[in-house]
């Protein structure tokens, strides 16, 4: 009995430490944005606004072979006359080593509330971008996109 | 700075919603990249980029470093009367290129 308990006590000591060899690698990788940083970078731009679903159509291939660059085209679903029309757009990400992709303003002017660039991704994540309407109301829509290869890892050239 | 590519159309109707694409070659360091030396690359950004149509600000955007390199932007604007689109980018450092484009409204 008592042998079988050092060895089980032994096994759960190893155990233990395996656990915390893991932590501890977890908190050794290069530092990225956490889901909470996104949201902290969202409430950063917009306020304690609430943001509604909708209206908003964030266009991303789902799945990713490149990450170093990724066509992105956000439109939102707005008239835009002088009286109805969305004031910016913004485009944030959970896991890159910032949360910010870009930031929009537009105005009337515009016609289409409709813009496209190409992004970087360091990992497979859920985008989101957020669209302020000119009646102040916040509306979003979100994607999660798988990167097959991660933006920012590839070596410089010498 | 740097080259830069734009399109717009030579001509429109008054009225019509045109779309504008635009393209600048620029590194986009991130900052976030190891070099040969094992020493983090610098950052090197362009953060800011501005469409006027003849003065009045119609497209503005703020860039972090999660853009691809050489920005690629299109967006839309409506063709009010003939003149002069000015792009300029501005980089972290300050630096301001600026690039025109006519169009002709009927």
């Amino acid at each position: 009995m008592d042998r079988d308990r050092s060895r089980r006590e032994i096994l759960q000591a190893a155990g233990i430490l395996a656990g915390c060899g893991a932590l501890l690698q977890l908190s050794i990788r290069p530092a990225t944005a956490t889901p909470e940083m996104m949201k902290d970078a969202v409430r950063g731009v917009i306020g304690e606004a609430p943001v509604k679903k909708g209206k908003v159509k964030l266009d991303l291939p789902p799945l990713v072979e490149n990450g170093n660059s990724v066509p992105c085209t956000v439109s939102v679903d707005s008239p835009m006359t002088a009286d109805d029309y969305v004031k910016a757009i913004h485009i944030f990400n959970e896991k890159n080593p910032q949360p910010n992709v870009i930031s929009v303003k537009l105005g009337p002017r515009a016609g289409r509330a409709s813009f496209s660039t190409r992004i970087r991704l360091a990992d497979s994540q859920n985008v989101t971008a957020i669209a302020e309407l000119s009646d102040g109301s916040f509306w979003s829509d979100d994607i999660d996109v798988i990167v097959t290869l991660a933006a920012c890892v590839e070596e410089p050239k010498p | 700075m740097a080259r830069a590519l734009i399109h717009v159309p030579a001509s429109a109707k008054k009225g019509d919603i045109i779309e504008i694409k635009t393209l600048i070659s620029h590194v986009m360091e991130t900052g976030y990249r190891i070099g040969v030396t094992g020493q983090p690359i610098p950052r090197d950004i362009i953060d800011d980029f501005v469409c006027t149509y003849n003065g009045e600000e119609v497209f503005h955007a703020t860039l972090y470093p999660a853009i691809a390199a050489n920005p690629y932007i299109t967006f839309f604007t409506v063709a009010t009367e003939s003149g002069t689109l000015a792009f300029s980018w501005t980089d972290q450092h300050g630096a301001t290129q600026v690039q025109t484009a006519a169009i002709t409204v009927e």
